[in-house]
């Protein structure tokens, strides 16, 4: 339907759009661009992949008994490594604020520079950029592709499609290959891989994960991004005038004028926009959307329209930055003959950032107290207590001890509580001194049925105080855990 | 679309809407993506194939059981299998060791205490309790009130043979007659050696009834087995009769009952239902309950 045949008849007869429900997507041909964005760009991208392919190789020291991983996610052992932290299942809570940060961070960035996120750091938008770069680099730039695309099939069409679909197969499954190598020792899975002696399941990830990023960083790209994220919807609750974004400085550019147009216009004194409507700032879009028209859900904001706007305005020796990161405060501050403010200081970044340092703050003291000895008791039920002969009751308790050490350690159990108590366990050792002895084997639990005896008259129905104090032998580590003492 | 009649155009986007509108905003028509449309095509593909290969419809007398022959019963089949054969690697030394042997070696203990802890659940706890804490009539197997012995032979062998099973040879027996009903003691007299069994718990003996002729009456009758002191004897796994626990209730109608028509309760011989290896930890489990000697 071409523009002519649209007619706004507001007010008129009650009639609609039968059109279709369903259209193709238009397909989007990024041009090649450079400048400053893209540097950046290609810099985080050669940093993040890098860090991706290379982090499972990189060997940490953990003792003899721990594997040698820097970052390694143990499955069969329920285990978490990275670097000098190790995490155990029941530790997870370290996830939880590892969450909270990211979304806080992410809640920051925007703040500061809306979808910063999207357009530079982003999984989709990183392979995305790597595979438009591939296509580039086999079917040429953005009109050669076009042109391509129109073309009948020939020799030449089918060679540069195949290279280019092996190529990016080859880095789909490369990446999900990187990917099983953050769950296994690296260098064993690796070999294991090329031997075909992997398991099962790292070849199926493999093909998941290789499947999943050469459909969606090859084929599907933008629609990722404005129909599957969930992102650009939150994003629009969490912008504000005061933060960046790709912005069209509609103040300087508008009216659109040729540049000897602009120059007459200047000559006369009339109102002259600087931008010339090259569009390239839409020939260099990954999603293809028009920057001019506003902030707008499509836009990764990254900054691309920027790099090929200023291009454009150094040819034409006009003042660079008319697509810039600014605001729609400033745009209205300049119009009306103010100065720009940018306010990256506000009580919402304030906010943000402070939160950040306190939950940071509490997850790094959580870290560097966390005990290598842990203790926790539970109080058998059925029975809640026997009683045994000569005036005793018995109480039975189900302790788990751990020693998150890589070394075996031994702990001392002792209780304290009721009078003239006394404790025994068939899976612990007797210390001459009354405490139970358990060795354990290194990063790993133990747990024993321990029975606390005691006279009927130091224990109650309502449950009287007892706790219960593991101390690791070795270096008088303890952790105490309070219970009850039950009696008729 | 009729072509004399206009479109509805949205002034802002430019784009047509579907004529929906509510309170003034008009729902602009914005087409899906095509392969939306496909993914949906995909789905239903997906389903077809499933229904080929995996169990899918029901019928009258069954169901539809897929090319690769797929069943959750198989799966279960197939779990327990890989469960049984690793436990075999384990438990290896399970097999070779004498349930003393177990107790002194902390790693065999410890798997053999896992071991039994399932077993126990399931086969035990329906009489005994999930904790081993009994009932009325069923051992509490916390307390040291054991009638056949609490050291781990003792144990293992009742496990192994049960209690008055008579479909095992080795079994343990023993049978207090029924006094009452077998017309040896007069209710009266029942009534005496009751009281006189209360004190020896240090409980009240039943007002106006004559401990004396009682004490008589139980060094006659019952402390063949009890001992004279009634204390009991584990030759015939007779009860304590001293240490105020008793299995049936130590109320003064628990015991006229327990007396007049004896109880002589009955354990499975569990050496015919389970393998060696289940029946040793069992006692090892038993035996960890706090009151194993």
């Amino acid at each position: 339907m071409s523009a002519a045949e649209k007619i706004d008849n507001a007010g008129g007869p009650e009639v609609y759009d039968e059109g279709p429900l369903y259209a193709s997507a238009a397909k989007v041909y990024p041009q090649k661009v450079s400048g400053t964005y893209r540097r950046l760009k290609w810099a985080i991208l050669i940093v993040c992949l890098g860090l991706y392919y290379i982090l499972p190789f990189v060997r940490w020291d953990r003792g003899p008994n721990e594997p040698h991983q820097s970052i390694l996610i143990d499955l069969p052992h329920s285990r978490f490594y990275w670097f000098f932290i190790e995490i155990w299942p029941q530790e997870v809570y370290y996830f939880t604020g590892i969450l909270i940060l990211a979304a806080l961070s992410l809640f920051l960035s925007n703040a500061l520079f809306g979808r910063v996120w999207c357009g530079y750091f982003c999984i989709q938008t990183v392979w995305t950029d790597l595979f438009l770069w591939v296509e580039r680099l086999i079917e040429g730039d953005r009109r050669d592709r076009i042109k391509l695309d129109a073309a009948p099939w020939s020799a030449a069409k089918v060679g540069k499609r195949i290279a280019k679909h092996g190529l990016w197969l080859l880095i789909a499954f490369g990446t999900g290959g990187a990917f099983v190598l953050y769950f296994a020792d690296a260098p064993t899975l690796v070999a294991q891989l090329f031997t075909l002696k992997a398991p099962l399941a790292a070849y199926a990830w493999i093909g998941i994960l290789g499947f999943t990023t050469y459909y969606l960083a090859g084929h599907m790209r933008e629609q990722v991004c404005v129909y599957m994220c969930p992102w650009p919807r939150i994003q629009a609750a969490l912008t504000d005038a005061e933060a960046l974004n790709v912005t069209y400085r509609r103040d300087r550019g508008e009216p659109r004028m040729s540049v000897k147009e602009a120059a007459r216009a200047r000559a006369a004194d009339k109102p002259a926009g600087d931008c010339v409507d090259c569009a390239q700032c839409v020939a260099v879009c990954p999603v293809g959307v028009d920057i001019r028209k506003g902030s707008q859900l499509g836009c990764i904001q990254c900054g691309l329209c920027i790099d090929a706007c200023d291009t454009v305005m150094a040819k034409i020796h006009r003042p660079t930055r008319l697509i810039a990161y600014d605001t729609d405060e400033n745009l209205k501050r300049r119009a009306r003959g103010e100065k720009a403010v940018y306010r990256l200081v506000r009580p919402r970044t304030i906010l943000y950032v402070v939160v950040i340092g306190v939950v940071g703050s509490l997850m790094l003291y959580k870290l560097s107290t966390r005990q290598h000895i842990g203790l926790s008791v539970l109080h058998v039920r059925a029975p809640m207590y026997t009683l045994a002969h000569d005036g005793m009751v018995r109480n039975g308790y189900t302790v788990r001890f751990a020693n998150k050490w890589s070394e075996p350690r031994e702990f001392a159990l002792s209780i304290a509580g009721p009078a003239g108590a006394t404790v025994k366990s068939e899976e612990a050792d007797a210390l001459p001194d009354g405490r139970l002895k358990v060795r354990l084997d290194p990063d790993a639990t133990l747990e024993a049925e321990i029975y606390v005896t005691a006279p009927v008259a130091a224990a109650s129905a309502g449950g009287a105080p007892i706790t219960m104090t593991a101390t690791d032998l070795t270096n008088g580590e303890s952790a105490t855990v309070a219970d009850h003492f039950f009696g008729p | 679309m009729a072509t004399s009649e206009k479109i509805q155009v949205d002034s802002v986007t430019g784009q047509t809407t579907t004529g929906h509108e509510w309170d003034g905003i008009r729902e602009l028509n914005t087409p899906l993506p095509r392969w939306w449309l496909w993914t949906f095509y995909a789905t239903i593909l997906f389903s077809i194939v499933y229904w080929v290969v995996y169990p899918a419809w029901p019928g009258i007398s069954g169901f539809t059981h897929g090319l690769w022959g797929q069943s959750s019963r198989g799966d279960v089949a197939a779990d327990v299998a890989a469960i049984q054969a690793q436990r075999a690697v384990t438990e290896a030394g399970l097999k070779d060791a004498t349930v003393e042997q177990i107790a002194a070696d902390k790693k065999l203990l410890s798997l053999a205490l896992a071991h039994g802890k399932a077993a126990f659940g399931e086969d035990c706890a329906p009489c005994h309790g999930s904790g081993g804490q009994g009932g009325k009539g069923y051992r509490n197997l916390t307390n040291e009130d054991w009638l056949w012995g609490g050291k781990f032979a003792d144990i293992l062998q009742t496990v192994t043979h049960g209690i008055r099973d008579y479909t095992d040879k080795e079994t343990r027996q023993s049978a207090m007659p029924a006094f009452g009903a077998m017309g040896i003691l007069k209710p009266e007299q029942i009534q005496q050696v009751v009281s006189y069994i209360r004190t020896l718990s240090k409980l009240a003996p039943e007002q106006g009834v004559d401990v004396a002729a009682g004490k008589q009456i139980f060094a006659d009758n019952c402390a063949v087995c009890h001992g004279d002191d009634g204390k009991g004897k584990r030759e015939f796994g007779s009860a304590n009769l001293t240490d105020g626990f008793q299995l049936y209730g130590g109320d003064v109608k628990d015991l006229i009952q327990t007396v007049t028509y004896a109880r002589n309760s009955t354990m499975p011989a569990w050496g015919a239902r389970l393998d060696p290896v289940t029946i040793k930890t069992l006692a090892v489990f038993v035996h960890n309950l706090g009151a194993g000697e």
